[in-house]
């Protein structure tokens, strides 16, 4: 193959796997959430007096969930816009 | 698509040798802005202690008090300095990027880098003052020695997450509204830039609360309540 075959090849292997990474990283992200999210409300419609602490640790493991999303979210914006293997 | 930048960071000007990028001008604004703000509340609360602006700095610093009161269980005034400098500079950097034309400074991995590794410095400091070196470093060797591995990846896989995670937010904020503008048009991409407020403040609190449990973890430990 060409080198610009192969070029080709890789942009085009670049762009599935960036839309595969970043939509399977949303979907881990967003099933861990929504546990988080009612084991949060069970435990607020049971205790009311505790919303506060509660949200605050809410908020707390939603970003850490959410840290997964995003790195695969990184890592597919890297692979669009500063793909080390494709130049120009 | 070459115009798409994730990682460069467009050098303003030269000094001599050392280029000085648009993050280092936007820091340092937001910086300067901040210090300004303060003496300005610094003399208002003692000139005028029940003007407007005192209010405000007392809302701050006891809304700042209670996060680390809250967090840690007791005050810790240095604590409180640290976390809230911090809340105050990250939250200002991710809200300078809704101004026309500024790139939000914490968008920059090398700006949150420096931030998650001066939280990465600050809690062995923490632990050691509060304890002693034996004290706080005994802590790797609980509940076994074999988790010794464990505690030292941990330490180091936090620190990337808080910089990645904060850097991956704003960075993919920003960019979201760049790609709508240029698709869609002007009025687009509002909704989304609203969205953006709310994501920079809740990434700063976020940012702050963690790095204020990993902080009051060390302390914690110090104390043997752990």
């Amino acid at each position: 193959m060409t080198p610009e075959g192969w070029q080709a090849l890789t942009a085009i292997t670049s762009l599935v796997v960036a839309g595969i990474t970043t939509a399977l990283g949303a979907v881990g992200a967003a099933f861990g959430e929504s546990r988080i999210g009612v084991a949060a409300m069970d435990a607020m419609a049971r205790q009311p007096d505790e919303s506060a602490s509660i949200t605050r640790n809410l908020f707390v493991s939603l970003a850490m969930v959410e840290s997964t999303a995003i790195f695969c979210l990184v890592i597919g914006l890297i692979l669009l816009f500063a793909n080390p293997f494709v130049s120009g | 698509m070459n115009r798409i930048e994730i990682f460069q960071d467009p050098v303003a000007f030269n000094i001599g040798p050392v280029p000085v990028t648009q993050t280092m001008l936007t820091t340092i604004g937001v910086s300067l802005g901040l210090v300004v703000v303060a003496a300005l509340m610094r003399t208002a609360i003692r000139t005028r202690p029940n003007g407007r602006l005192a209010a405000v700095a007392e809302l701050t610093v006891d809304a700042l008090d209670g996060l680390v009161v809250d967090v840690v269980g007791r005050r810790v005034p240095w604590l409180t300095v640290f976390s809230g400098s911090l809340f105050l500079f990250i939250a200002t950097c991710n809200l300078s990027g809704q101004l026309p034309g500024v790139r939000p400074p914490t968008a920059n991995l090398a700006t949150t880098s420096a931030l998650a590794i001066v939280v990465f410095v600050t809690v062995p400091a923490a632990g050691i003052v509060s304890r002693g070196p034996v004290g706080y470093f005994s802590h790797y060797l609980k509940p076994n020695p074999l988790l010794l591995p464990l505690h030292l990846i941990s330490e180091v896989s936090r620190t990337f997450a808080l910089s990645m995670r904060l850097f991956g937010n704003m960075m993919s904020g920003h960019l979201i509204v760049a790609l709508l503008v240029a698709l869609a048009g002007i009025l687009v991409p509002m909704p989304l830039m609203a969205l953006d407020l709310l994501i920079g403040l809740l990434q700063a609190y976020i940012f702050v609360l963690l790095s204020t449990v990993y902080v009051g973890a060390a302390l914690r430990t110090a104390t043997g309540e752990e």
